[in-house]
């Protein structure tokens, strides 16, 4: 049984190795997507283009755009002097916020009236639009509070007043850089469709050339088959994963604070269950084609309903309830837990737990397709 | 064709019973019975889609039947599937082998697939090599192997366990001539060494080679046989052979006589089927005269196996219309 395992691994690893098409798959293809997908996962909102509508152009005016240019997050890029301007630049998303102070401004504020001040947002992104609201939004208090402060030492009083400061620190991501949450979710993503991909066309290849009769008249078991072909490319996705977490480590900087064994030892039950997924796409495919379509058609909602991008606690009941079956659920918790906040096993059981009885499912089901389809 | 000495202990290698297969309302395989024996080279002869194949993956444990039984080597085909698997040979006309390995590496494969002991493993290794007559090639990718080395490489390791029984499946289909001699030159020399051949084909020339034979068709057994019986005893009717310019002209003409059964073009000559050889000849040859055509022969011809079988098979259809 071991020696007929055995002659599948290595024919496997073999027929992997010298393909100088797979082999670059394999090793180049994740360095690309980790250093791109890097770069992309950002969500953090800084040097936002703007545009300045000054039509009081006063002192007082000028005064509160340099409040605004002085921070980081806003960069005047156009300065415009018309309304038309103004629709324009925001319907071709040139800036992605105009600025406007009304003629006036400056008079009222020396008179000490209401002035007001205006931010027109491209909306279309709420999030963000919704966080640029609020940095404006800080920026014009601190701006009020100097006003109120000159006037009144204006007046020869010196104020003094109660202060109520909110002192904010944040856990496991200190300086709050999204793309520290994000990394670990692209390793995810990059391992999931790799491992998918490549168990995704393990069978169905030989069923292609015809090997797979020859299999089927042999004296090899379907669970040997089966594990002989998990246990290779388990082990190219384990290196892969290795790969991109050093990248990932070095190039961009992601703290790694848990145990890298732990971060093996659950993926490695990961894998297992999306190998499983893939053998079970490949032993139900009959082309290679048909295989490679199954592959993304489950993986969109694997990914999609994860957690990667939107927290599942923000989705509808019902389709919480739908993520429980979903492997990637449990393995974004591993990755980012033992990257960001580096828990032990003693919290982490409780994700391994479900990828081991998913992966079961996955494997048996695989197994017995396997079965059914030789009957 | 001599029978080969291992053939007189008439031990029973492959034996059907009633064996059907259907898929959904479809019957791929009829209520089929036959045995071989050991040592024999027994071939199922049928055109495309007659359910030879599906005989064959019921024998090898891939099919379950869907009625009936069946022994391969004393195992039963629906409880001891993988029993056979570890005890037969299987090659099809696909030449089961990784393109992307060298020879050697698929000799390894199919080795440790077969659990051959670690220390008889280079010996048998030598052999198939030796087989197929690839010694320059050891360490070259499959890829760049002739068809007629593949397919003797593929049967090698399909054979590397030494197994008793062995099954082809079309194993010449694709190949030259010259190889496809070759090729039953080996399967010669197994049979010869006491091992029983169960071998489908369409070639007729190559189930001449068989020591006995079954027609099926429509997953009907038509006939079963030894060539020679198929084409004097099953075969009861006569073929006479006309040559003449311009045969395909006639052909209309000619099986409108009361005597001929059914004629058909043999490249540029007509084969005719008759009952009543003398007569069919008189009223050719009143035919041909009152064409006032004079250039022209009739021959009565020993039936060859495609004759038998073309015959069989408008017998069956002719058959099977009726009902």
């Amino acid at each position: 049984m071991f020696e007929r395992i055995k002659a599948i691994i290595i024919k496997e690893f073999k027929q992997v190795l010298r393909d100088p098409r797979m082999k670059s798959v394999i090793l180049i293809s994740p360095i690309i997507q980790i250093i791109l997908f890097g770069y992309a996962a950002n969500k953090d909102i800084d040097f936002i283009p703007t545009a300045i509508y000054d039509k009081d152009n006063t002192k007082e005016s000028r005064q509160l755009l340099n409040q605004f240019t002085f921070s980081k997050y806003f960069v005047p890029k156009y300065y415009i002097n018309s309304e038309a301007e103004e629709d324009f630049m925001l319907d071709k998303g040139a800036v992605s916020v105009v600025l406007r102070i009304d003629r006036g401004f400056g008079r009222n504020i020396k008179a000490g009236n209401d002035a007001a001040v205006q931010l027109a947002l491209d909306g279309t992104d709420s999030n963000t639009a919704m966080t640029i609201a609020g940095y404006a939004d800080s920026i014009m208090s601190a701006y009020q509070y100097d006003v109120l402060i000159k006037d009144v030492s204006a007046l020869g009083i010196s104020l003094s007043m109660p202060n109520v400061d909110l002192r904010q620190r944040a856990w496991f991501n200190e300086n709050l850089i999204s793309r520290n949450y994000y990394l670990p979710g692209v390793i995810a993503s990059i391992i999931t469709i790799m491992s998918l991909l490549l168990t995704a066309m393990a069978i169905v290849r030989e069923k292609e050339i015809g090997t797979m009769e020859q299999l089927t008249v042999s004296p090899l078991r379907p669970l040997e088959l089966i594990f002989g072909k998990l246990l290779p490319f388990g082990v190219i996705a384990l290196a892969q994963t290795l790969l991109i977490t050093i990248l990932a480590i070095l190039w961009f900087h992601l703290p790694f604070r848990g145990s890298l064994l732990l971060l093996l030892l659950g993926t490695c039950v990961y894998l297992f269950t999306t190998l499983g997924a893939g053998l079970l796409i490949s032993t139900n495919s009959s082309t290679q084609q048909e295989a490679m379509m199954t592959v993304f058609l489950f993986y969109m909602p694997t990914l999609l309903l994860s957690g990667f991008a939107y927290p599942i606690a923000n989705m509808p009941q019902v389709i919480q309830w739908l993520t429980v079956v979903n492997p990637m659920r449990y393995y974004l918790v591993i990755v980012r837990g033992i990257f960001l906040k580096g828990v032990g096993m003693d919290i982490l059981w409780m994700q391994i737990l479900p990828l081991l009885i998913i992966g079961l499912v996955m494997t048996s089901m695989s197994v017995l397709m396997f079965k059914k389809r030789l009957a | 064709m001599t029978m080969n000495p291992s053939m007189e202990n008439n031990q029973v290698a492959v034996a059907v019973n009633d064996l059907e297969k259907k898929f959904g309302t479809f019957t791929a395989v009829n209520h089929i019975n036959f045995e071989v024996k050991q040592g024999e080279i027994f071939g199922f002869l049928g055109p495309n889609g007659a359910g030879k194949s599906t005989t064959i993956r019921m024998l090898c444990g891939i099919y379950t039947p869907t009625s009936g039984s069946g022994t391969v080597g004393g195992f039963d085909i629906v409880k001891e599937q993988f029993k056979i698997k570890e005890n037969i040979g299987y090659m099809s006309q696909k030449f089961s082998l990784y393109d992307d390995l060298t020879v050697e590496e698929n000799i390894d494969f199919y080795s440790r697939i077969y659990n051959i002991p670690k220390n008889e493993r280079k010996k048998r290794k030598d052999e198939t090599i030796e087989l197929a007559g690839i010694e320059d090639f050891r360490k070259s990718l499959t890829s760049t192997l002739s068809g007629g080395w593949k397919q003797r490489l593929a049967l090698g390791c399909a054979i590397i366990h030494k197994p008793k029984i062995i099954f082809l499946d079309e194993p010449t289909s694709g190949v030259d001539p010259i190889t496809r001699a070759n090729f039953w030159d080996i399967i010669n020399k197994m049979a010869a060494a006491g091992r029983t051949i169960f071998v489908t084909t369409h070639y007729m020339d190559e189930a001449e080679n068989c020591n006995r034979l079954v027609m099926i068709y429509h997953g009907t057994m038509i006939a079963m046989g030894t060539p020679e019986e198929m084409k004097t005893k099953v075969m009861k009717s006569d073929i006479l052979e006309i040559i003449m310019p311009h045969a395909e002209n006639w052909l209309d003409k000619i099986s409108q006589l009361s005597s001929i059964k059914e004629t058909a073009l043999f490249g540029i000559n007509i084969h005719a089927v008759t009952d009543n050889a003398q007569k069919a000849i008189a009223e050719l040859n009143g035919l041909f005269q009152s064409q006032s055509l004079s250039d022209y022969s009739v021959n009565k011809i020993k039936a060859s196996l495609e004759d038998v079988f073309v015959s069989l098979i408008e017998n069956y259809d002719a058959e099977h219309k009726e009902k």
